[in-house]
């Protein structure tokens, strides 16, 4: 009669998984400390260009960043397909770039405005026309420290 | 008799709901740290003095780019790969000719009397220019000064350029200044 057998000597003993949570946490704490969520919406297409002398921008408090491109698929009705800048979250043109310029500059601390960066991230294929102009106001507006964004370019010479 | 036992949680699903917040910002990650070339804009000026001093032909290392991306160093067309070595031959000027830049004695810390070469690098692009060639102009430049850096580096002081002091690295720096001007923009050729 075997109603309760209870015993079963084949059985392995299951693996104690009470601490696959706390591995898990950890991996999770890891990713959460190293995420940067995505500030903006590209509204512009940025392909970005290749260069080998690149260095990293390690301060991103330091940083502003100015988008140019030909504008996204579903922009192209209103803003045509000629390469346009965009700050922040909207379309602009050179003009705004100084007061953008001073509008990042005073949210920063006022000891690291004196450092502040500013990134061109532009299109490869991007006429320089545009850049230059942006270059120009940068000048005005006194942001001189310049950066050409550019990713890894694998091959050597 | 029943045995008394305090009810313990159950903590199965707890790893079932830290999975899917890792998943979540697994996705959400993005990893890649910004990385660019860095260059400094020269200050706005409303105009002109007029008295600074012309500089000489023979220190300006002339590099003109198109809208067709086509490269004109010296009046001569040249290939994006020679960029690097033209350029570190117009700024060492090893052996002292009369067409490359002058030299000037400076005192250098570490160095003592330097021969500092007065060359500067005029780069001037069409607006026409595609920014990937532009990038790849002031690339190769860059490159050619942290490549003499980097040697002179190594000959001085037995190590590598980013592993130098800050001093010394001044030291350096001033011995080989990067200095690109960039002229005001104007249409080169074309269009």
């Amino acid at each position: 009669m075997a109603k309760f057998r209870k015993k079963k000597s084949g059985g392995q003993p299951a693996i104690n998984t009470a601490s696959l949570p706390d591995i898990v946490f950890m991996l999770l704490f890891f990713f959460m400390v190293s995420t940067t969520m995505k500030e903006v919406d590209l509204k512009v297409e940025v392909r970005p260009a290749q260069a080998t002398e690149i260095e990293k921008l390690e301060n991103k408090e330091l940083v502003t960043f100015i988008y140019v491109g030909v504008p996204a698929k579903q922009f192209q009705a209103l803003y045509g397909s000629e390469p346009r800048i965009q700050l922040n979250d909207q379309f602009a043109t050179v003009p705004d770039i100084q007061s953008y310029i001073a509008q990042s500059r005073d949210a920063m601390k006022e000891s690291e405005q004196a450092k502040m960066i500013v990134s061109i991230k532009a299109d490869k294929e991007c006429p320089m026309g545009v850049i230059t102009d942006i270059k120009q106001a940068l000048r005005k507006a006194a942001a001189l420290k310049l950066n050409y964004s550019a990713n890894q370019k694998m091959e050597v010479r | 008799m029943a045995r008394k036992e305090v009810q313990e949680v159950n903590a199965g699903s707890m790893a079932d709901i830290a999975f899917l917040l890792l998943i979540f910002f697994l996705v959400t990650t993005t990893m890649d740290s910004d990385t660019g070339l860095a260059t400094l804009l020269p200050p706005d000026v409303e105009q002109e003095p007029d008295d600074t001093p012309p500089i000489k032909e023979r220190n300006v290392f002339a590099v003109l780019l198109n809208s067709q991306n086509q490269l004109l160093v010296e009046g001569k067309p040249m290939r994006m790969e020679d960029l690097t070595e033209a350029t570190k031959e117009f700024v060492e000027n090893t052996a002292n000719l009369e067409n490359l830049p002058e030299k000037k004695l400076t005192e250098v810390p570490f160095f003592g009397m330097y021969e500092v070469s007065k060359g500067v690098i005029s780069l001037r692009n069409d607006r026409g220019t595609e920014y990937q060639a532009y990038l790849m102009v002031q690339n190769e430049l860059t490159r050619a000064y942290n490549e003499l850096r980097q040697g002179l580096a190594r000959r001085k002081f037995g190590k590598d350029y980013k592993e130098l002091e800050d001093e010394e690295r001044k030291a350096i720096r001033k011995i080989y200044p990067k200095r690109i001007s960039e002229a005001e923009p104007k249409n080169v050729g074309g269009k």
